[in-house]
């Protein structure tokens, strides 16, 4: 395995793991653009956007990329969240620079009026799909409420009204604006040909006119012991989201705060699970995390019966509360470490993993970080760390959003 | 066989079935034990996924929680699966653990407690996964599906039904188990990097002097309505389509998986161009083949806003009739492109393979290998392929749908 970077002139940055062992390659273009990079009246731009990108450029009509990707046999998809969107491929290592050929080129798209009237239609339905299924858009809600007016509180999807107002003049402006260069890395992860690479890369993006294209950041002031129910009659579960502040991406107490995630929220062998989900008690309970630029997510979530549905959040205050006051126990500990060991390897040998893996890091810190790193940092993991972190980002006090049949529910904590 | 992939028949027969992976760092099991939900008694729906969930609770020297601590203290990621025929124990593993993660999985399939205090849990549980699938609507629409296109007891689906799972006793369990929980019939499927000879010795010294049972019966029944509609207040429209085709082990098992290919695979297939890409009518729209032993269907499914639901469904099923014309050589070049890189990238995943190789034994009797697959996919002329759709062209179509409007759909 070895770690290799380049950067264009125009800023654009390219970083690969190279293992000459692999026998596929996965590639994928990161950009930072986001939903929290739109205004209300762009809102659910980004991802609309990562749409209308596989419909064709200058040189290729939308049926040329979708069937050039075939042809490859190259696995390609997209995916737009509140910080990035991220174009990616799973190939054969002899596809490599025709995929970034492709990739490459559909970063710059035409737009086309008519695609975009299409495609609106089918952003539309997905809007229902999600509004029909758990937790019927409810995610997205209960992070509104909890960031307020900071950019994370905007929506990845975007709603009906602004979907459906939305011009392709104003996708173009923003096209424009975010996918400048600078906004830009290259991730690769398996079997690497790093200097063909970059040579291609400069081939089809080096004109692309350098730009700066800063992003806002600032700490929000996230809500507090706010409680919020969605009454849905024909739901048979209630569905519940807890939101809790949680590290940033940048701070060093991320690990210890992902260990506290596994040992409280984990979907096997964690406290919610023998408390909850072992008994009975819930179809569903777990804690994840997430990361942003300048905040962090705990996110406990819930499905359950609705009449079990209060009984579970006192459980859950009461497994928060003795969390923030003891702290974990060293088997908690051992048995969390062998646990995300264990996935650390095991995600390590697919190209796909690894690349997401480096892309993602560097856009958000700059930072590299091989399997032995990682193996690294999660072994020299204390319980004082843990344990701090649960006393300093408090799982009981942030937004709780429920929906489904019940028509009310009190602050559990 | 390719000196890479082995098996082994034990005198009371059970199979193990493995290929070895040696450049991967990790090591995955797969316990296919022929207890799945065909054997569910008929006012016992989900007695299969009951069993299975209870076997989890306790076995051997373990007890529930010291059940999920070893495996967690070994690195090993589990997952059970309930099928037809079938119910998968499975587990991956950092290669060294592999043995111990064996020798766990073989108690919970030989000697689980099955034990009385977990019962009401367990009840609980399988109650709330019932009402959270109502809650899904393409999951349930799908569930639906298969129950109208296949005879009764494939068409059941595993997770059973609300006054089954409230009605189960322990002793119907303990029945489930002692009954169908046997060695011969079963695969143990592992993939990655491990010792031949160990292996065999170790899965012996388990599973060897476990005596073989009587191969259960399976309770007939007819098959569901061809059409059927659910009453949903939702804005889409789940459509689902479901028309037969021919099992794994069928001589025309590749033209008419190629068929579905065609139709579904990729980004330049059939269904997603025409109903999503040049209509837009969808956000999801996509066909799978499913085998049982003797009989498989390809079912279809999309999701799209009520009033342009009889459009999607209309559109569908033209692209379905349109088989029968063949495909071209375009399309089977790049399907082929997409096979080959999916068998490459297989190579690099323990988990998947020992599935595959499980399921290969189920289906096949011996297993296949990735390069046997590549070279039937690259043998594959489109003479055949077209004779075939040509001679046996989707049609009889069952159809479900739930939404606020019924669909019209001509018999």
């Amino acid at each position: 395995m070895k770690f290799r970077k380049h950067k264009l002139d125009n800023g654009l940055e390219i970083v690969a793991e190279c293992n000459d062992q692999a026998y596929s390659t996965a590639i994928g273009f990161f950009v930072r653009a986001g939903s929290r990079d739109e205004t209300p009246e762009e809102a659910g731009l980004s991802h609309f956007l990562e749409h209308m990108t596989f419909k064709g450029t200058e040189s290729r009509t939308a049926d040329d990329v979708n069937r050039q990707f075939d042809e490859i046999g190259a696995h390609s998809n997209a995916c737009t969240s509140e910080e990035s969107t991220i174009f990616y491929a799973h190939l054969l290592p002899e596809h490599q620079t025709l995929t970034v050929e492709i990739l490459g080129d559909i970063l710059r798209p035409s737009l086309r009026a008519e695609d975009f009237e299409t495609e609106k239609q089918v952003i539309l339905e997905e809007i229902s799909m999600y509004e029909d299924g758990p937790p019927f858009g409810a995610d997205e809600r209960v992070r509104a409420i909890h960031y307020g007016d900071h950019p994370l509180a905007n929506s990845v999807l975007g709603t009906v009204d602004s979907i459906e107002a939305m011009t392709i003049d104003r996708m173009r402006d923003y096209h424009t604006r975010r996918y400048a260069p600078s906004n830009v890395v290259l991730a690769a992860g398996g079997r690497v040909d790093f200097d063909r690479l970059v040579e291609t890369v400069d081939r089809v993006c080096g004109e692309w006119d350098a730009k700066e294209a800063p992003r806002l950041l600032e700490t929000p002031r996230t809500t507090d012991q706010r409680i919020e129910i969605e009454l849905m009659p024909r739901a048979s579960q209630e569905y519940v989201m807890l939101l809790a502040d949680a590290p940033d991406a940048s701070a060093s107490s991320r690990y210890a705060a992902q260990m506290a995630g596994v040992v409280l929220g984990d979907e096997s062998g964690s406290r919610l699970f023998w408390e909850i989900v072992d008994k009975g008690r819930a179809e569903h309970a777990s804690l994840g995390r997430y990361e942003f630029d300048d905040a962090g997510l705990f996110m406990t979530y819930l499905c359950c019966e609705p009449k079990k549905t209060s009984g579970n959040l006192k459980r859950l205050a009461k497994i928060f509360r003795k969390a923030a006051l003891k702290g974990i126990t060293d088997r908690e500990l051992e048995l969390s470490k062998s646990k995300l060991r264990s996935r650390i390897v095991m995600a390590g040998e697919q190209p796909q993993g690894r690349m997401f893996a480096v892309g993602g890091d560097w856009l958000q810190r700059h930072e590299y970080l091989s399997i032995r790193d990682e193996l690294n940092i999660l072994d020299a993991i204390e319980q004082e760390q843990v344990d701090g972190v649960l006393q300093q980002y408090p799982l009981t006090s942030g937004t709780i959003l429920a929906i489904g049949p019940l028509e009310s529910l009190d602050w559990p904590f | 066989m390719t000196d890479t992939i082995r098996s082994h028949q034990y005198p009371n027969g059970l199979t193990l079935a493995a290929e070895s992976m040696d450049w991967l760092e990790s090591a995955s099991v797969a316990f296919y034990v022929p207890a799945g939900c065909v054997y569910d008694p008929a006012d016992r729906g989900g007695l299969a996924s009951f069993t299975c969930e209870m076997a989890l609770r306790g076995a051997g020297p373990y007890s529930s929680r010291e059940f999920i601590e070893t495996l967690e203290m070994l690195g090993a990621e589990h997952h059970e699966l309930v099928g037809k025929s079938h119910v998968l124990f499975g587990a991956s593993t950092i290669a060294d653990n592999l043995h111990d993660v064996i020798a766990v999985l073989a108690e919970v399939v030989r000697r689980p407690h099955l034990p009385k205090r977990e019962l009401e849990a367990s009840r609980l549980g399988a109650i709330q996964e019932l009402r959270a699938v109502e809650d899904e609507p393409s999951q349930k629409l799908m569930l639906e599906l298969r129950r109208c296109h296949y005879p009764w007891a494939w068409g059941r689906p595993s997770i059973g039904d609300e006054p089954s799972a409230i009605n189960t006793t322990l002793d119907d369990i303990k029945k489930f188990h002692t009954a169908n929980y046997r060695p011969n019939g079963m695969i143990v499927g592992v993939a990655g990097r491990f010792d031949w000879d160990r292996l065999v010795e170790d899965i012996g010294s388990h599973l060897g002097d476990w005596q073989p049972k009587d191969e259960p019966t399976v309770e007939p029944g007819p098959r569901g309505p061809q059409r059927l509609h659910l009453d949903m207040e939702s804005a889409q429209t789940q459509i689902g389509i479901g028309y037969a085709s021919v099992p794994v082990r069928h001589p025309d098992y590749l033209p008419a998986w190629a068929g579905m290919a065609v139709l579904s695979d990729g980004a330049s297939a059939r269904l997603f161009t025409e109903v999503r890409e040049k209509r837009g009518l969808c956000y999801s729209i996509g066909a799978g083949y499913h085998s049982l032993l003797d009989q498989a269907a390809v079912f279809c499914h999309a999701g799209t806003t009520a009033d342009r639901a009889q459009e999607t469904l209309d559109v569908t099923l033209e692209e379905l009739d349109k088989l029968k014309h063949g495909v071209n050589p375009d399309e089977l070049d790049r399907l082929k492109a997409r096979v080959k890189s999916a068998l490459v990238m297989q190579q690099e995943s323990s988990s998947g393979r020992a599935s595959s190789i499980a399921r290969d034994w189920v289906h096949l009797g011996r297993i296949r290998s990735l390069e046997e697959i590549q070279t039937l996919v690259d043998g594959l002329t489109l003479e055949r392929l077209n004779g075939y759709l040509a001679d046996n062209p989707p049609q009889d179509f069952t159809i479900a749908a739930m939404g606020p409007q019924e669909l019209e759909t001509s018999e």
